[in-house]
């Protein structure tokens, strides 16, 4: 009873630190105008729209899609606004689909962003919830416990951290949309740069960007008649779980792996390093990407940094990740999922550019949020089935 | 199409002032509580939850993330969470269950409006650039359309008056209701006015509340319920956000929902209306004769719970179809200044 769907385009803004040459609607149509184009549709072809972005705080305006109703063309037509923490950008992305895929629409826009400059994010995110331990300073300021966890547990060398900064932002540097983009960074410079939450340093963590991103979810009428190629959305998946309860592993949460382990079963993958030719990974800080490869299975638990060591997370390795230079290089937080959904539909449809990994056909999309307790992720494919 | 049901239901009781969390989570346990037994299910059995809530009536980011729990949420669960009033939440879920990865699904809503002054943080939902600098708060909004409608012979502040007359009546019966009461119409206009021509009686109380209904596919529901209301029309619109460029003496996309939905024929309807003025406004955008009989529960102006609300609507809706009082019924929720989005839910018994 499941239709097919599939990504017809995909477009994004130009990331920066602050975009005050845009209003909050004029950089969500940029993303989607690009969207449009890339499809080769018109806005009027779109028959519902869903809004992803994290806290309204951000902007200081509350559920803004209510006056961005008309700048995304979305007046008498159904509009959602789907809200699941960091992780509200693939989020937006699965609910798109799963509205083409339970047969509601043809052709669905997904529109995710964030503003960061309209306030100050790390103190948006320094907040008190009762009865529980506040989250000081920052996000960084609450995973750094984590990564010295995973340090200690899987004995990994404190220069991985650092590698994976400094092939992340060499990928951007390939990505001209990307907000930073440092061909020449060294090993040397990410150790030299100060330490912010030990052991996470300035140059291993994400920057705090202005940008949107959209993508265009059709049914399988909608693919066939695209002339462009399209992404085919193998499997979804989202799963939750509580900020914090006793027993909670916060460097491998099992929200995450159960999340994986769905995934690659609704997509028919046994064997996730050897089936994935590339995955966009939610990789706010360095020491996330190989975490999150042990999480989602691709290395067993405590191996994850050999991939990162031995080059294989680079574009022509077994598993390139975030050859766009991922979230490290562009973070407008609310858009940061769907980026990651929107460069791995890019990836399959051959349309990434100087980052493209040769010759992918099926490709990752992950997001998380909140304390590591959301996970959304799909996989996409250049064909059906 | 699947078929779908809404086979449970369950609302906390709407008061002014609790002492709980902004969270939700003191609200939701209990009505969790409650409907799952209504319907005999565990709550690992429940395949998908979605819930509706506002990170500004909390006024606090990630408001929604504590809420979590409320479930129980380990072994983990499919969850998602939509920043927009439960009815909204029920659509995401009911989507889900169309798709056949889940045959039950949960949605919830809740909202700590006695946290904040509500007029003016709803202000706060209008244009960030040229309106809500200004501070127009909901109330006056209101009151501008309600004087519009005055002027163009739409309605009375008499008319306006009965309405808030009938829902504190049906309201006694309803015993979590915030207000209620026989009343009369003469009582209430000798009242000072809040916004002219708006009095407190035309104004939805100030409420903190939550509501939380379940899913179910097919056999599924007909196995959990005996009287499964069916949903045969679930639909939502939008409308432009720029106060100017609307006709406010309608609402187009409450017109176009209900219409998309099949709304016709209905026995009671349960209709999300802040404020007196736009039960009559919405009676005629979605064409409801004086057969269909409205608010039974009370409705909005008996007790507000802000992202709750609209998802209770519907699920009085269907308790009326689970009671056996009604074969056809519409539950409708509402969002953003007024009555700008809205979302229409027709169910009916088989």
């Amino acid at each position: 009873m499941k239709e097919r769907a599939a990504v017809l385009g995909t477009g994004q803004t130009h990331h920066r630190s602050k975009r005050p040459d845009v209003s909050i609607a004029g950089l969500c149509r940029e993303a989607v105008d690009r969207a449009l184009a890339d499809a080769g549709l018109d806005i009027t072809d779109i028959d519902a729209v869903v809004v992803g972005k994290a806290p309204d705080l951000f902007e200081g305006v509350m559920m803004p899609e209510l006056y961005l109703a008309d700048a995304l063309g979305a007046v008498g037509k159904p509009l959602l606004r789907v809200h699941t923490a960091g992780s509200v950008g693939g989020a937006t992305g699965n609910v798109a689909a799963s509205l083409v895929q339970a047969g509601r629409h043809r052709r669905v826009l997904a529109v995710a962003f964030e503003k960061q400059s309209e306030s100050n994010a790390m103190w948006a995110l320094s907040i008190s919830p009762p009865f529980s331990m506040p989250l000081l300073a920052g996000a960084g300021g609450y995973f750094a416990p984590h990564i010295r966890s995973y340090i200690r547990r899987s004995g990994a060398p404190t220069h991985v951290g650092a590698m994976v900064a400094v092939k992340d932002r060499r990928n951007g540097a390939r990505n001209p949309y990307a907000h930073l983009r440092q061909p020449d960074i060294t090993l040397e410079s990410v150790q030299a740069s100060p330490m912010l939450w030990d052991p996470v340093r300035y140059d291993e963590t994400c920057p705090s960007s202005d940008g949107a991103c959209a993508v265009i979810i059709g049914d399988q009428a909608a693919a066939e008649a695209s002339v462009a190629p399209v992404a085919w959305i193998r499997a979804t998946s989202m799963r939750t779980e509580p900020t914090m309860f006793s027993g909670k592993d916060n460097v491998n949460p099992r929200a995450g792996a159960d999340a994986a382990r769905a995934l690659w079963h609704a997509a028919g993958i046994t064997d996730p390093l050897a089936q994935i030719d590339v995955a966009e990974i939610y990789v706010p800080f360095s020491w996330f990407e190989p975490m999150w490869l042990e999480n989602l299975g691709f290395a067993p638990e405590g191996k994850g940094w050999q991939f990162t060591e031995s080059g294989e997370t680079e574009i022509g390795g077994s598993i390139p990740v975030n050859p766009s230079g991922g979230v490290l290089c562009s973070n407008p937080i609310g858009a940061s999922g769907l980026l990651r959904f929107a460069e791995s539909a890019m990836q399959v449809m051959g349309k990434a550019g100087e980052h493209q990994v040769a010759g992918a056909r099926t490709a990752l999309g992950h997001a998380y949020g909140g304390g590591s307790q959301y996970f959304s992720m799909w996989v996409v494919a250049d064909t059906p089935d | 199409m699947r078929d779908v049901a809404v086979i449970g239901f369950a609302e906390a009781p709407s008061v002014r002032h609790t002492t709980g969390t902004t969270n939700g989570v003191e609200m939701l346990v209990p009505i969790f509580r409650e409907v799952l037994a209504q319907t005999g299910l565990s709550r690992r059995e429940i395949g998908f939850w979605c819930s509706g809530s506002s990170d500004y009536l909390a006024g606090r980011a990630f408001s929604f993330v504590a809420a979590v729990d409320a479930i129980g949420a380990f072994p983990p669960v499919a969850e998602s969470h939509v920043e927009m009033d439960g009815a909204w939440a029920l659509y995401e879920a009911w989507v889900k269950v169309l798709t056949g990865e889940v045959d039950i699904a949960l949605a919830y809503g809740f909202g700590k409006s006695s946290a904040g002054d509500l007029r003016r943080v709803l202000a706060l939902q209008l244009d960030p650039y040229t309106v809500a600098p200004l501070w127009p708060d909901s109330v006056s909004i209101a009151a501008l359309q309600a004087r519009l409608g005055i002027e163009a012979g739409k309605w009375t502040e008499r008319e306006m008056a009965e309405v808030a007359v009938a829902s504190r009546a049906a309201a006694v019966s309803n015993p979590r209701a915030q207000l209620s009461g026989n009343v009369s119409a003469d009582d209430l206009l000798a009242a000072p006015y809040l916004a002219d021509p708006l009095r407190a009686h035309d104004c939805a109380p100030v409420t903190d509340g939550a509501s939380v209904a379940i899913l179910a596919a097919g056999d599924r529901a007909r196995e959990l319920c005996e009287r499964p209301a069916w949903i045969t029309g679930f639909e939502h619109r939008i409308d432009s956000g720029s106060l100017g460029a609307r006709d406010l003496l309608t609402s187009p996309s409450a017109a176009s929902a209900a219409t998309a939905a099949g709304a016709t024929d209905v026995d009671v309807a349960e209709l999300h209306a802040p404020f007196t003025h736009q039960e009559l406004l919405l009676r005629e955008a979605m064409d409801l004769g004086d057969a269909t009989r409205v608010n039974l529960s009370g409705g909005t102006l008996a007790g507000n719970p802000m992202f709750a609300a609209g998802l209770a609507r519907i699920g009085w809706a269907a308790r009326h179809i689970i009671s056996g009082d009604a074969g056809r019924t519409l539950g409708h929720a509402t969002s953003g200044p007024v009555l700008q989005q809205n979302l229409v839910c027709v169910m009916e018994a088989r």
